[in-house]
């Protein structure tokens, strides 16, 4: 640990995993979605999110997140209000994800588009965070290196796709994970990356038949500790 | 040199100024520049101050079992009725806001966890307005606090759930003697053995927080935190030294962690958090889960 993993962050409290690894959570799944503040939210709560959430201004932490808050806005104490003022509807249940970290959230979310975008994340302790399903398919990123998603059809070709156009911009790759439901279904191909992706490579794998959404997330770094 | 022990950090410390030693340390760690620390760590100190400044008395936390002592207490630090003293009730009523400002989720600056923010800021805010010192010295003393709080986390813990509370006000009240003991003259020797009389002091300390909040008995426990770096840093200054090397007093707060028993770790079950009126308590906000 260095030095300002002991002093700081400036954050909001009481809790670093309760308060804000939820607001972090909040604001991965805005930023996955792409369409700046969603118009709904649903969030489901389970483990100990759900159990000591309310005390803890998890409910108020994730929707200041949704709403493009950091981990150090006052307002996240009334964020139900600006939600309410930029028109975005939320509702919260409570959910049972069997196999996950015991504070983890399952976000269903819809953008002005109409497009509906589904995360499931957990918050690991000292504000960082893990995303570990997307749309129904298995993830394991945090947000904090630059990322790149692509949702493609199950069929071959489509990595080599990919990464010939990251070689193509001299983008070096840390991390590469694919998932699919079923041969020929659908699949994700999470890439965490050194650097940020041109728009025009995203738009031209965009097009390319088969791939169905490309996501860009530039980095974010966490400096949560507590 | 990374900085490993406090044996290292005497050592070092008998031919430079620890700032200066801490401050090239970070630097080689990060890859950062001299100016890109100090003024992340300037940064720091000014949010401290602005999260004291920001202490609003009406907020109530989410269980409403916290809010409003932080002022009960500076108004009876000013009324020249205390056993204490003006000076030690600013310090209590510091560290009591600071807390309280935590749970009713405000902004605060983790020193080193939420739920010990309070500590440092009570013993370095007021001391700065009393002795007049510059912020410069004030973020000089960070550096000394924050190497004490690596050394911990690195041989023992500042995780309430992996160490008990002692790993959390025990490690901030060592970081707030060894700030204390630094802006007061004290040298290397007397600053590291005051960290170490400061975890001897805390040491055992279990984190039962009722219904698993940031909020009883953490909030006080802050103020207790800020007294025991205060008594702790005297004593170094004094030139009283733990009789027990300051890299073993840290190793001992590992071994006690370690033995804790879980309902003592940041469960809610044990302790304080057991309590019948704890009971009730994590009752009625199961009552409110979401």
């Amino acid at each position: 640990m260095n030095i300002f993993d002991i002093l700081g962050p400036v954050m909001v409290g009481p809790s670093s995993s309760h308060t804000a690894g939820a607001v972090r959570i909040g604001r991965i799944a805005r930023r996955l979605l792409g369409e700046g503040t969603p118009v709904m939210a649903s969030i489901g709560l389970s483990g100990s999110f759900a159990a000591t959430g309310r005390g803890h201004g998890t409910d108020k932490a994730i929707v200041a997140g949704l709403l493009g808050m950091q981990t150090d806005d006052e307002r996240i104490a009334t964020s139900f209000e600006h939600a309410q003022q930029e028109g975005m509807a939320y509702t919260f249940s409570h959910v049972k994800l069997s196999g996950e970290h015991p504070n983890t959230a399952k976000l269903v979310l819809t953008g002005k588009s109409g497009r509906s975008m589904e995360i499931v994340a957990s918050s690991l302790g000292g504000g960082r965070i893990m995303v570990v399903e997307l749309d129904g398919l298995r993830a394991h990123f945090s947000g904090d290196l630059p990322t790149l998603i692509v949702q493609n059809m199950d069929q071959p070709g489509h990595v080599s796709d990919v990464t010939s156009m990251l070689a193509h911009k001299g983008i070096n790759i840390a991390t590469l994970q694919l998932s699919r439901d079923h041969p020929g279904g659908n699949a994700v191909m999470i890439l965490e990356i050194d650097k940020a992706v041109p728009q025009e490579g995203i738009a031209w794998l965009a097009r390319t038949e088969g791939i169905h959404r490309v996501t860009f997330v530039d980095a974010e770094p966490v400096a949560v500790q507590g | 040199m990374a900085i490993e022990s406090m044996a290292l950090l005497m050592e070092a410390g008998k031919e430079r100024d620890l700032f200066d030693i801490i401050l090239e340390s970070d630097c080689r760690e990060r890859g950062a520049t001299r100016g890109d620390s100090l003024s992340r760590m300037s940064m720091l100190y000014a949010a401290m101050r602005r999260s004291g400044e920001g202490y609003d008395p009406s907020l109530r936390s989410g269980s409403g079992m916290v809010g409003g002592d932080g002022a009960r207490m500076r108004a009876y630090a000013a009324s020249g009725k205390t056993i204490c003293g003006e000076y030690i009730g600013s310090v209590l009523a510091q560290a009591l806001e600071m807390g309280e400002s935590n749970a009713c989720m405000k902004c605060i600056v983790a020193a080193p966890t939420a739920g010990s923010c309070g500590v440092l800021p009570a013993v370095l805010l007021p001391y700065q307005v009393r002795e007049q010192l510059d912020d410069e010295t004030m973020v000089r003393a960070l550096y000394i606090a924050g190497a004490v709080g690596q050394i911990i986390a690195e041989k023992a813990s500042i995780a309430g759930a992996a160490g008990g509370c002692q790993a959390e006000i025990g490690t901030a009240s060592a970081m707030g003697a060894a700030a204390l003991c630094y802006l007061a003259g004290g040298d290397a020797q007397a600053v590291c053995h005051a960290a170490a009389i400061a975890i001897k002091s805390l040491l055992g300390l279990v984190c039962d927080p009722i219904a698993g909040l940031v909020e009883v008995p953490c909030v006080k426990r802050n103020a207790a935190g800020a007294m025991i770096a205060m008594s702790s840093a005297e004593m170094a200054l004094a030139g009283i030294r733990s009789a027990v090397p300051p890299d073993e007093v840290i190793a001992a707060m590992r071994e006690v962690g370690d033995k804790m028993d879980v309902s003592l770790r940041e469960t809610g079950i044990g302790g304080i958090a057991g309590t019948p009126f704890g009971q009730t308590i994590a009752g009625k906000m199961a009552g409110q889960a979401l």
